[in-house]
């Protein structure tokens, strides 16, 4: 049985009197690609910012790699090193070039050599095709370079987990592709255990090994990633998928 | 013959005495921008902390020195303290304090303004790669901030020069000083001197001042030129 890499449970997330998300419970395994879905203010954002501490959550629990989060500032701090993250919006730090955003995860908070982590981040910037940006700053690049190298950015930390909060949806429409492969290539080529948010059908479909469907902060279905498409296991998940043209 | 009052400048060591005083200004302000520049980052850094308590007192701190007048404060540290707490020091010394902490409460508030419009997005990135609080703020936020805040800090630092013109009145020999004694002593022999005089110390902040305001204003239009893509 494979490994499990994230568990949730009863999770409860409330702004002030706004009760955000209802009983939250789910576990994934390693390897195993969730694309979480949902209407826009369903609260998808919000749930995968509870699960690296960036937004804190008022009952419930998390469960890493069978250790349950002690969720302290510090706690969550190291532990991001291991649960990466990507934006919408691609926020590279425009005070550093391309290589330096990309070095300094390793490099200030994991202390590896320089050396080292430059060889690494250069073999990942192969990767995305972006090698010859390296010593370029984030402005000199388009949106969909941007966003790129931000997943580069997260990678070099080598996590565990990888959460995709929406990364294509502040791009132009021939920069998705581009930016979708990458992700596409990192869940079949290096096993990667992440959860995808995202309004793009077709690609949730070819990649999802099972699909979370959130609507008001309840998780309504987990289904199946082939299954979920083909057959929603509730009316208002067709009715979603309907909504999406899909 | 009538004496020509720009001699007056040449009279004796008179002009070296005007050097020697711009100097003391220089060096007081000097000394005072270094110490004032460097607390004010780190208290407007501490004001961007969640703790209440602190940016309370820190605001306290910075409206004192920003509503009672530089006169009044140099008095007060010069005549008053020193009286009530027992401390003696020399009025230059005195003159350092007061303006390094007058800076580094401006200063608070420039850096303060900076690092709060850094957009919150750059925080969350940073926090998201593992970074904590010291090295966002040492790789991030300070960095982005300072870009930010430069033009406020050098129309800060032509402030604080201008103003060390008050520190006549504490009886530093300073160059407004010299230039009164200077004024005095020669008011027989060049009645017109003291247009001379205070001629030069006008050039001499004029020289100090008007490159900082000029960068300081390029700085700002170069920004929003860049801002307007
Ligand atoms: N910082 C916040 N303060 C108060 N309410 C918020 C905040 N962020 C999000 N919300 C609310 O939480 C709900 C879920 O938002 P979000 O997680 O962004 O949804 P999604 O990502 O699915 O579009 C929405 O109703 C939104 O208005
Ligand atoms: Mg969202």
């Amino acid at each position: 049985m494979a490994k499990q890499v994230i568990k949730v449970e009863h999770l409860e997330k409330y702004y002030q009197k706004d009760h955000i998300l209802h009983d939250i419970n789910f576990s994934i395994d390693q390897g195993e690609v969730v694309a979480l879905l949902g209407p826009s203010g369903s609260g998808k954002s919000t749930l995968i910012r509870c699960l690296n501490g960036l937004e804190p959550y008022q009952n419930g629990t998390v469960t890493f790699n069978g250790d349950q989060v002690v969720p302290t500032e510090k706690n969550w701090q190291k532990l991001r090193q291991k649960i990466g993250m990507v934006f919408q919006s691609y926020d590279l730090f425009p005070n550093l070039t391309v290589l330096d955003n990309i070095l300094l995860g390793p490099v200030k908070v994991q202390k590896q050599s320089r050396e080292t982590a430059k060889a690494a981040a250069e073999k990942l910037l192969d990767q995305v095709g972006l090698r010859e940006y390296e010593n370029v700053y984030p402005r000199q690049l388009s949106g969909g370079q941007k966003q790129r190298i931000a997943i580069v950015r997260a990678l070099a930390l080598n996590p565990e987990l990888m959460l995709f909060d929406e990364v294509t949806a502040s791009l132009d429409p021939e920069m998705v592709r581009g930016v979708l492969n990458i992700i596409s290539k990192l869940a079949q080529d290096s096993d990667m255990t992440m959860i995808v948010v995202t309004h793009e059908m077709n690609f949730a479909q070819q990649i999802a090994d099972r699909v979370l469907f959130l609507e008001d902060g309840k998780i309504l279905e987990q289904t199946k990633g082939d299954q979920f498409f083909k057959q929603p296991q509730t009316d208002r998940a067709k009715e979603f998928l309907e909504s999406m043209d899909f | 013959m009538a004496h020509s009052g720009i001699n007056v400048l040449f009279e004796g060591r008179n002009l070296i005495r005007l050097f020697g005083g711009l100097w003391t200004t220089v060096e007081i302000a000097a000394v005072a921008l270094v110490l004032g520049l460097i607390l004010g980052v780190i208290l407007g850094v501490l004001r961007t902390f969640p703790n209440r308590l602190l940016r309370l007192v820190l605001r306290l701190y910075l409206e004192f020195f920003r509503i009672v007048p530089t006169v009044v404060l140099l008095f007060l540290f010069y005549y008053i303290l020193p009286k009530q707490l027992g401390v003696n020091m020399p009025a230059n010394q005195v003159a350092t304090l007061v303006f390094a902490l007058w800076t580094a409460a401006e200063m608070s508030d420039i850096v303060r303004g900076a690092l709060i419009s850094v957009p919150k997005h750059q925080r969350e990135s940073g926090m998201a790669i593992g970074l904590n609080r010291l090295q966002l703020y040492r790789y991030v936020l300070i960095p982005q901030a300072v870009s930010l805040e430069l033009p406020a800090t050098i129309n800060l630092v032509t402030r604080v020069i201008k103003t060390t013109s008050l520190l006549m009145l504490i009886s530093v020999m300073d160059v407004i000083n010299v230039g009164q004694q200077v004024v005095e002593a020669n008011n027989q022999k060049y009645p017109t001197g003291v247009f001379w005089v205070y001629g030069i110390i006008f050039v001499m902040y004029f020289a100090i001042d008007y490159p900082l305001s000029w960068w300081a204003k390029r700085m700002d239009k170069k920004r929003l030129e860049r801002a307007n893509g």
